[in-house]
């Protein structure tokens, strides 16, 4: 076989590889528009379940899974900015600092039901939070943490030294530095760590299994000890719980959450967007 | 003392500061190792400093004054420690892991590692200029913006005076007077490093060091950078790391050539380059090493 051919050959498969993973989201993406579009109304959107859920609409798991988005990422942004902060900038290099490294780690590797059972027992049952949106977004901000942090020190990382040099020999303090000279050029990577988990907590269905989400509760939630319907377990149950549903029902629920994660996605992503052009190196 | 007329530093006007002069002084002011003509201010004094990174030892028993409102270039081959010594001079070398040091720094008759000696207050008072201009990616505005925010000026107009005055200072305000809210680095490399000298003004610094601070520069941006510098001496006093034994020659006017972590001879600018007393100057610079 010839150098050319070799080439050719070389070029087509990664062409096609590339091929196969673009064509599952667009497929997909499609599949979730053409049966579920023509499910979606304001009485879909904005109504409560009816009839066993197999009519009416789903308002409440909407509303049920913004605010476990909402509540997971306003615990885990800050608690995990706050730890990557200071494990790249504050921190020198010991058995602490290693020993929180590898609990980053280890969370990172736990499946999503486990964070359930764990939320269950320390939310639930030993804080008496009960089934309630406090315990369902601490189980979420709990799996969000490592990527938060993980994603947070990466783009603390990436900020040229020179910065921090410069800041720092202009007088001042090592907290100003990182707050004027170093976290605003990271803020774009934060983001993205930010982005990718908010989708994981609107989309997860194992942490909130046992913590938080309500089979069937019309009604919205008076305060976040209440228990809520959530988007992807409401799709789970009325997909294997509640026989006779129309596939518009389903494939309606599916596109909101996709629609829900997206619509969060794409303010993170403007803002993201907009960071970046201010500040270029 | 503040009040900042024209940029210069506080205590300009105010003589030298009153301290106790010790036996060791005296007897160098009679004697005095470093033939000067008179005896100027000194505003930093090095005595017996050492500095190790871990095992290895990068300076070696450094003793060196440096003269108020003149520019001192420390010259020397890669590697022998030059800009290790102008970085222990505003303890910028505490961020390096591993670093130890004996001996002192006195700057202004204050040891700067002496206790309660904090780091901050010593960088307000000595400015760096770094090797490769480094101006943050924001707009001319707010890099020369940074210093004084973070020293608590907030006010409008005093940071708009503050960025006037700075930029006036290294030239560049009429050509970026209506570009300050352009960013920093659509400028030119000398502009950028002007810009960068600029920004230490408003936290109004007695002492410049400057690291290399031509090394990324063309060599008409050199001169005019140069230039500055000698302009800038009426108010700052100026040490300047530099590898270009040409440009040590033209804008200094002491030099000390280091070799090895070791200072090997410190002297006026025209006696080191024409008549060197220790052979291994004469070596370096007539271009038999380095």
């Amino acid at each position: 076989m010839s150098a050319r051919h070799a080439q050719t050959i070389a070029f087509a498969l990664l062409a096609l590889s590339t091929l196969l993973v673009v064509l599952p989201a667009l497929f997909m993406v499609f599949f979730l528009v053409r049966n579920g579009l023509p499910a979606l109304s304001a009485e879909f959107l904005l109504g409560e379940p009816k009839d066993g859920m197999r009519a009416g609409g789903i308002f409440p798991a909407i509303v049920g899974s913004f605010c476990l988005v909402v509540g997971a990422i306003t615990v885990s942004v800050p608690i995990g900015v706050l730890t990557a902060i200071y494990l790249s900038e504050y921190s020198s290099d010991s058995a602490f600092t290693r020993l929180v490294r590898l609990a980053i780690l280890n969370l990172a590797g736990v499946p999503s039901v486990v964070y359930g059972l764990f939320g269950m027992g320390l939310f639930v049952y030993f804080l008496g939070f009960g089934q309630s949106i406090m315990a369902g977004a601490l189980t979420l901000s709990i799996m969000n943490l490592p990527v938060i942090i993980t994603a947070t020190r990466e783009a603390l990382q990436s900020v040229p030294p020179s910065f921090r040099e410069v800041s720092l020999a202009l007088g001042a303090t090592r907290w100003q530095t990182v707050r004027y000279a170093v976290l605003p050029n990271a803020i774009p990577g934060i983001l993205t760590g930010v982005i990718l988990e908010v989708s994981r907590a609107a989309g997860e269905t194992a942490p909130i299994l046992f913590t938080v989400a309500a089979f069937y509760l019309p009604g919205l939630p008076q305060s976040v000890f209440d228990p809520v319907m959530a988007l992807p377990y409401h799709l789970y149950s009325i997909s294997t719980q509640v026989p006779n549903i129309s596939a518009g029902m389903r494939y309606g629920t599916a596109l909101t959450l996709v629609g829900l994660v997206l619509s969060v996605n794409v303010v993170a992503i403007f803002l993201r967007a907009h960071l970046r052009r201010k500040r270029r190196w | 003392m503040n009040e900042g007329n024209a940029g210069k530093p506080p205590g300009a006007m105010a003589g030298p500061p009153r301290r106790t002069v010790t036996a060791l002084e005296a007897a160098e002011r009679v004697s005095g190792p470093t033939p000067l003509a008179e005896a100027p201010e000194t505003i930093v004094e090095v005595r017996n400093f050492n500095l190790y990174y871990g095992a290895f030892q990068a300076l070696k028993n450094i003793n060196v004054k440096i003269v108020r409102r003149a520019i001192t270039a420390i010259i020397g081959p890669s590697g022998c420690g030059k800009s290790t010594l102008l970085r222990s001079v505003n303890r910028m070398n505490d961020l390096v892991p591993g670093v130890k040091t004996a001996g002192q720094i006195l700057v202004d008759g204050e040891d700067i590692h002496g206790l309660g000696a904090e780091p901050v207050a010593l960088r307000k008072k000595v400015g760096m200029v770094f090797q490769r201009p480094n101006p943050f990616p924001l707009s001319v505005f707010e890099n020369m913006a940074f210093g004084p925010r973070i020293h608590g000026t907030f006010r409008k107009s005093e940071i708009h005076e503050a960025v006037e005055r700075g930029l006036r200072a290294v030239l560049l305000w009429d050509e970026l007077k209506d570009r300050l809210k352009a960013s920093a680095l659509s400028l030119s490399l000398e502009q950028q490093q002007r810009l960068c000298i600029a920004r230490l003004l408003p936290v109004k610094p007695e002492l410049l060091l400057m690291d290399e601070p031509c090394s990324a520069l063309d060599p008409l941006a050199t001169e005019r950078v140069e230039e500055l510098m000698q302009e800038m001496k009426e108010n700052y006093s100026i040490v300047v790391v530099t590898h270009n034994m040409q440009q040590a020659s033209r804008v200094s006017d002491h030099t000390g050539f280091m070799l090895l972590g070791e200072l090997v001879e410190f002297g006026e600018t025209r006696e080191i380059f024409t008549h060197p007393h220790d052979h291994r100057t004469e070596d370096y610079i007539t271009g038999r090493f380095g």
